[in-house]
């Protein structure tokens, strides 16, 4: 299996999280969303550093993770505090940001 | 001290009057600001005088100096100094001017006594002969158009001096529209000779124009017109005299002093001045001399139906000043200016002597209500008549000799010019009629109700405060005239002054008696020389001549004032009545205002007006409201964008990066 | 060998990630993503990424998944469809992903890039092992790694203020969830 298709698959995830973003409701569900064009991020990142032949690729993939560490906690902590505030967990409800 | 050191000094005392006043006026009691005033010209006359010896000590032909303090602007070509040119021209004016200036400060000592605005008044009126004394002594054309303009501001400081009252207002602000004509005039002429010749200076301007210029080469006479516009601006000759009939809203004081002898002999001034270029234009000339003669003619008859007393003399004033034009553009230089001084001698004399009578009756300036006054007011009656004779030129008053020179000068040009000599005289006839219609009306016959409380009471009578034009009721708060008012015979400084200037207008002519002495003239003359004008002199014999004739139509005329207006007091209302039109034409004052107003007024108004409704609405606020509108549109749809909806936001995103992978991949490939 | 290895994986994943935008109960997702994660950490072994692949497993699987489940229970949810997007972007959506995929494979199938159509070079025994990576971290990485401590602390701290509980809860909205949920107990989960 060369790179390519671990870089084509990469792209199809990412493709899959886009669209998983756009057409939910949740906000629980595009966290995960998230999470899964993180990952394929991470596959690419994997995938070019064994093209490449040095380990910096696997470097930058474990900081990726670590940053999705922080934003997954970062994110779920605001979905408490919605829940706790009795607001829709809903992001067409949240519109706060209307200009 | 050097003759131009005491023209420095002529210069600074009334602008440092002005300014002491202006500032002090709250310290300075009435007395103290009135008596600085009056000082301060009276030094500057000193001045005046102290130059005059120095420049006397000198020969006829080193009589001119220039002197400048410094430099205004010395870049690419431009070379203007603040300097002044001190020759006998320009000293000759100094001392008229500061001369009349200080008797009418002394006469407005006591007249404006009882006016809240005071102080403002003598600031104003030092303020004035300072511009004038600058315009007469301006060595460059630059900072003779600095002077032009401050006189033609203090002129409309001074006739809206009574600011509340409406008609004053407008009155200066048309004095001051028709004055701006005039300006751009002279400003283009200026233009036009810096362009031609290169320089400002007037040394430099009159040693070069002759060989540069060819006789009415279109360049030169373009400059003269241009002159000229400006001159008639500010002398009141036609067309633009509309002003100075208004202007009489303005302080009996002020009618004398700028309406009579100083402001509007500006333009008379200025044609003499630059006599080197009216020269070397003949045209130019001939188109003044004639435009003189119009206004001669036309102001004499208007004069002969006022009713008002202030416009009637300010009509009269309008006449010989066109005299004047006429001298000084035939090449009568001497004549002219001689005719000058006399006349700001026995004019300032009337309008102070209608000031009395105006104070004796509470503000009424209308003669048809006057009468009597000579037995009321000896002093006032007395002082009038010698302003009165002199105007008619009766024999042996200044005024006979001075108009009468001028005549007579043209009379020796003769040719065309015995035009001016026929209907010069006939305008002298007019003139001796319409002042001693004056004099009868106002001094004569059954005496008014006011004069007959002066002769009974001794008191001035007393009236509520209207406005003599339109009848509206004042005030006498500060910007109305006082609440008092003062004649000549209670108040001792305008005696003094009426005194003097009567004097002055009996025998101030008998400076030059043709035949016996040429003061004035001979002193003058080494200015203008040059131009081959200036050689033409009369004869002897056509002097004596014209005298004769002179002195003859003065009392052909005041015996044809007495069979009208004295005789038979029924003739003038039948004459009224019998040429009714003609009348109505000479009272509407040959339609000039209406004329103006059809001519110029409205289609301004409705330039202005298109401009408003059409350019200002559509094409100015379309393009501020349209750009507005414009950008308020965009920012609404723009603004749709912001809806609140995360999911579109990341949209936009996402379809941003898909559109830069787009372009990514199409431009590599 | 490799290839079944490959295909299943992948398989996994897809599958994982479908059902992680298709599931109408949000533990469900949550699930179908720990599947997604466990096909990648195949994937990453494939790769010789060895540490990659285990870290994946310990801390996204592992501790990251396990938060992820925590909050599902506490919220609840479910019962929605799983196709709701905003009006306006019912068609534009799916197109933009499938657009974005498009592109994306043509940049990599057209590329001239000559080693993406190899495994590969040969590569030491070590490669991917936690000691090459360690070393990378603590001497080329020093600077990234340092700051990404920080930013789990900030992380940390942002997460316990934006949750803490506070005196008066404003915003009485009343929402589907029943305010006796506030204590936390039992959770109105998924009809498991």
């Amino acid at each position: 299996m060369n790179i390519t298709w671990y870089i084509v698959l990469s792209s199809l995830l990412f493709a899959t999280g886009v669209l998983g973003i756009l057409l939910r409701r949740s906000p629980m569900v595009i966290l995960l969303c998230l999470e899964l064009m993180l990952n394929a991020g991470n596959l690419a990142l994997v995938a070019f550093s064994r093209m490449v032949g040095n380990e910096q690729g696997q470097v930058f993939a474990v900081i990726v993770m670590v940053i999705a560490a922080c934003e997954v906690v970062v994110g779920l902590g605001l979905i408490v505090a919605i829940f706790r505030r009795r607001l829709p967990l809903n992001v067409d409800d949240l519109r706060e940001l209307r200009g | 001290m050097s003759g131009t050191a005491w023209a420095w000094l002529v210069l600074l005392f009334p602008l440092l009057g002005s300014i002491v006043i202006a500032l002090g006026y709250r310290a300075l009691p009435r007395k103290a600001a009135g008596m600085i005033g009056t000082a301060a010209i009276g030094l500057s006359f000193a001045c005046g005088v102290a130059a005059l010896l120095s420049l006397l000590g000198e020969d006829a032909e080193a009589r001119h100096h220039a002197s400048s303090l410094w430099d205004y602007a010395s870049v690419a070509g431009l070379d203007i100094k603040l300097g002044i040119y001190l020759d006998q021209l320009s000293i000759f004016m100094v001392l008229v001017v500061t001369g009349v200036s200080t008797l009418i400060h002394l006469y407005s000592y006591g007249y404006m006594q009882s006016d809240e605005g005071y102080h403002r008044f003598f600031s104003y009126l030092n303020f004035f002969v300072f511009s004038m004394l600058l315009l007469v002594l301006a060595g460059n054309f630059v900072l003779l158009i600095v002077g032009w303009a401050f006189v033609g501001f203090a002129s409309y400081a001074l006739i809206s001096f009574w600011y509340r009252r409406e008609t004053a207002t407008r009155a200066g602000l048309k004095a001051f529209v028709i004055n701006v004509v005039g300006d751009i005039g002279l400003v283009l002429a200026a233009f036009l000779i810096f362009r031609e010749l290169g320089s400002f200076d007037y040394g430099e301007v009159f040693e070069k124009a002759p060989e540069i210029f060819t006789t009415n080469e279109w360049t030169i006479t373009a400059i003269c017109l241009l002159l000229l516009v400006g001159a008639f601006a500010k002398s009141a000759q036609l067309p633009l005299h509309t002003w100075l009939p208004d202007a009489m809203e303005g302080p009996t004081p002020v009618s004398s002093l700028i309406h009579a002898a100083t402001m509007v002999t500006a333009g008379v001034y200025l044609i003499a001045r630059t006599h080197v270029l009216f020269a070397l234009a003949p045209t130019a000339a001939d188109i003044s001399a004639f435009i003189g003669l119009a206004t001669l003619l036309v102001a004499a008859t208007i004069a002969l139906v006022m009713t008002d007393l202030k416009r009637a003399i300010a009509y009269s004033t309008m006449s010989q000043i066109g005299y004047m034009v006429v001298g000084v553009s035939i090449g009568a230089y001497g004549a002219g200016m001689f005719h000058l001084m006399t006349h700001a001698f026995f004019k300032a004399l009337l309008f102070m002597a209608a000031g009395s009578i105006i104070a004796a009756m509470a503000n009424e300036q209308n003669i048809d209500r006057m009468g009597g006054f000579a037995k009321a007011m000896r002093f006032t009656s007395v002082t009038m008549l010698c302003g009165g004779l002199a105007l008619a030129a009766f024999p042996l008053t200044s005024g006979f000799f001075s108009k009468d020179e001028i005549l007579a000068y043209a009379g020796a040009r003769g040719g065309m010019y015995l035009i001016f000599v026929v209907l010069g005289y006939f305008g002298a006839f007019l003139t001796a009629i319409y002042t001693f219609r004056l004099i009868f009306r106002v001094l004569q016959g059954e005496p008014c109700a006011e004069a007959r409380e002066l002769i009974e009471t001794g008191h001035v009578h007393h009236a509520e405060p209207r406005n003599p034009a339109t009848g509206e009721l004042e005030d006498t708060d500060v910007g109305f005239p006082g609440p008092e008012h003062h004649i000549a015979e209670t108040s001792a400084p305008m005696r003094v002054a009426m005194g003097v200037l009567a004097f002055l207008a009996l025998v101030g002519g008998l400076v030059q008696v043709p035949g016996v002495d040429n003061v004035i003239a001979d002193f003058l003359d080494p200015a203008f020389e040059g131009p081959v004008l200036a050689h033409v002199h009369p004869s002897i014999e056509w002097d004596w001549i014209g005298l004769a004739i002179g002195g003859a139509i003065s009392l052909l005329g005041i015996w044809a004032a007495h069979w009208l207006y004295v005789a038979n007091p029924e003739r003038p209302r039948a004459l009224e009545q019998r040429f009714q039109g003609l009348h109505d034409f000479l009272f509407r004052k040959w339609y000039f205002d209406e004329a103006i107003d059809v001519l110029v007024v409205r289609p301004a108004l409705a330039v202005g007006r298109f401009a408003n409704r059409v350019f200002e609405r559509f094409v100015v606020d379309g393009l501020v409201t349209g750009t507005e509108d414009t950008v308020r549109g965009a920012g609404g749809i723009v603004s749709r964008v912001q809806n609140g909806f995360v999911r579109s936001y990341a949209l936009l995103l996402i379809a941003g990066f898909a559109g830069l992978a787009l372009y990514f991949l199409l431009s590599s490939s | 060998m490799e290839a079944a290895v490959f295909f299943v994986a992948a398989i996994g994943a897809l599958g994982g990630a479908i059902g992680v935008i298709a599931m109408r109960n949000p533990f469900y997702s949550v699930l179908a993503l720990i599947i997604h994660l466990f096909s990648l950490a195949a994937l990453f072994l494939l790769l010789t990424s060895a540490f990659v692949a285990a870290a994946q497993v310990v801390v996204y699987a592992g501790a990251v998944m396990v938060l992820y489940v925590f909050v599902v229970a506490y919220v609840g949810g479910g019962g929605e469809s799983a196709w709701e997007p905003i009006p306006g972007q019912r068609f534009l959506a799916p197109l933009l992903a499938v657009a974005l995929f498009v592109e994306l494979s043509i940049a990599v199938l057209g590329s001239a890039l000559k080693a993406l159509e190899t495994h590969g070079p040969n590569v030491d025994n070590g490669f991917g092992d936690p000691a090459s990576i360690g070393r990378l971290l603590l001497e080329k990485f020093l600077l990234p790694f340092e700051a990404s401590s920080i930013l789990l602390l900030l992380a940390a701290v942002g997460a316990i203020v934006l949750a803490a509980r506070r005196r008066e809860v404003e915003g009485e909205v009343p929402s589907k969830h029943s305010p006796t949920r506030l204590e936390g107990a039992s959770p109105s989960t998924p009809h498991v």
